[in-house]
This record gives structure tokens, C-alpha cells and sequence, in this order.
């Protein structure tokens, strides 16, 4: 993976809940699509694994298949939540690629 | 001899296969389970997820879903519920080649409150089951699709 990373982290203080966003940037592939240009298949690359911290507690744990869209996007409401808090996304794909980040609550 | 010999050692490979899978399967107890997105049809699935269970239809849980994706690629979904106790919801789209999208585990300390965006093969039912305790309820709603997103 590249040097930046590949998740994007947003959050919104609300007065019940905490609003956290996560954009990633990943293929999803399929593994029934075509290349355009050769005609070959392209195999199969999906985010298996993504888990959902908040102060190294895990809140939520999800498995999916390719049936999640291109550059997945999730989100999640925790219920209380202080500015400093701390936020962390990771992901795990099906060829052992994987990608964590932390976010402060501001 | 010969024959004996090397039907021992298949008993004995398979014995060990099968113990390597018991194992395993105990261990990955919240890993990414293969069985689970597999290729078979929404009845199946079912099936196989939530053998012999009772799946309550329930008005607690709301969908925001688009009566009609223009993209198949990209379905937008929201999950809420008044349900207490959720511990896990699965979302699952009827007419996908792999009918489970995705399934979440939730702590208490989060709202129920899911948001995520999905691909839809061809104009079917989406449906949300959600378990609380040992109960499971669900909720479906039909989106229409114009150009499918699975494949192709």
C-alpha cells in the first residue's frame, strides 16, 4: 500500500451521540469483471475485515463480501463521546493487505 | 502391503485434515468466514445463517433506502432501530450472487446506527436481520434497479 493512507476519518459532535464517518480507498473487486483493454478477469480484492474503535475498545466488528461498493464507506453513532477521544478504523482484504488509522475527536 | 500402507496413510492424512479443520474452525470464531459469502441463492443463505430460527418481521427497524438506484454499484443505506440489545444485524440484498453483504457486530456503546454503501446486482428486495439476545428480526424494502452492479 502507499505511503498515505487509505482511510479518511470524519466525525461530528451531536448533543446525544457521535456522528463517525470512514471513506476508504480500496477496489472492491469482484472477480468477475473485465479488463477493458485485454479481456481478461480481474481477480477478486475486497476488504474482508473492518473494525471499529473507540478508545482501543472495540465497538463493532464487520465481515463483508464484494457486495460492498468501491472505496467503502461506513457509518457508526457511538453514544458518548469526549473531544480527545480517540477513534480508530482498520481494515483486512482478502490478499492480506491491511490498513489501520486513529482519529481525535475534535 | 502396498495397498494397506497407503490406506493408512490416507485415514490418516484425512483424520488430521479433519482435526486441523475442527480446530480451526473453533479458533476463527469471529474471523472471516468463508461459508458465510458464499455463491448460493437468498433461501440457502438464509438457511445456513439462521438455521431453524424464527425471523420476526419487525416495524422497530427502519431502512433508508432509494426506492430506485440509478447505480447499482452504489445503494445507499441507513439502518435504525429502536430493538434493545442489538448485538449483530446482517444486510442482505435477495438477488445477489453472494446474498450476505455485510454483517456488524455492535456494542452497546453505539447507537443502533449503521450507514454503508452497497452494490445490487438486478431489482430485489433488501433485507435488514438484526439479533437481539436470542431473537431475530428483520425488515426488508424493494429497490429497483436500472443498471446492475455486480460484475458485468
Amino acid at each position: 500500500m502507499a505511503s498515505r493512507s487509505t482511510i479518511k476519518i470524519r466525525s461530528k459532535r451531536f448533543p446525544e451521540h457521535t456522528l463517525v464517518r470512514t471513506l476508504i480507498a480500496h477496489s472492491m473487486e469482484t472477480g468477475k469483471r473485465k479488463d477493458k483493454d485485454s479481456g481478461e478477469l480481474i481477480p477478486a480484492h475486497f476488504i474482508q475485515t473492518l473494525s471499529f474503535k473507540h478508545n482501543d475498545k472495540l465497538l463493532s466488528e464487520c465481515h463483508m463480501g464484494f457486495g460492498i461498493s468501491k472505496n467503502p464507506f461506513f457509518s457508526f453513532k457511538i453514544k458518548q463521546a469526549n473531544v480527545g477521544d480517540k477513534v480508530t478504523i482498520s481494515w483486512k482484504d482478502n490478499l492480506g493487505f491491511s490498513d489501520s488509522k486513529d482519529h481525535i475527536i475534535q | 502391503m502396498q495397498i494397506r500402507r497407503r490406506q493408512f496413510i490416507k485415514n490418516l492424512v484425512t483424520a488430521s485434515v479433519s482435526i486441523a479443520l475442527f480446530t480451526f474452525s473453533k479458533i476463527s470464531f469471529g474471523k472471516w468466514l468463508l461459508a458465510d459469502f458464499k455463491h448460493r441463492s437468498i433461501e440457502k443463505t438464509l438457511q445456513e445463517l439462521f438455521p431453524d430460527k424464527v425471523i420476526k418481521k419487525s416495524r422497530k427497524i427502519k431502512l433508508k433506502l432509494p426506492k430506485t438506484a440509478e447505480n447499482g454499484n452504489v445503494v445507499p443505506i441507513t439502518i435504525t432501530s429502536t430493538i434493545d440489545n442489538i448485538e449483530s444485524v446482517y444486510i442482505l440484498s435477495e438477488k445477489n450472487p453472494v446474498p450476505l453483504v455485510a454483517k456488524f457486530t455492535l456494542d452497546h456503546s453505539l447507537e443502533p446506527y449503521i450507514g454503508a454503501r452497497f452494490k445490487m446486482q438486478e431489482t430485489c428486495d433488501v433485507i435488514v436481520i438484526v439479533k437481539a439476545g436470542e431473537e431475530y428480526f428483520q425488515a426488508r424494502q424493494k429497490v429497483k434497479v436500472t443498471i446492475g452492479g455486480c460484475g458485468g
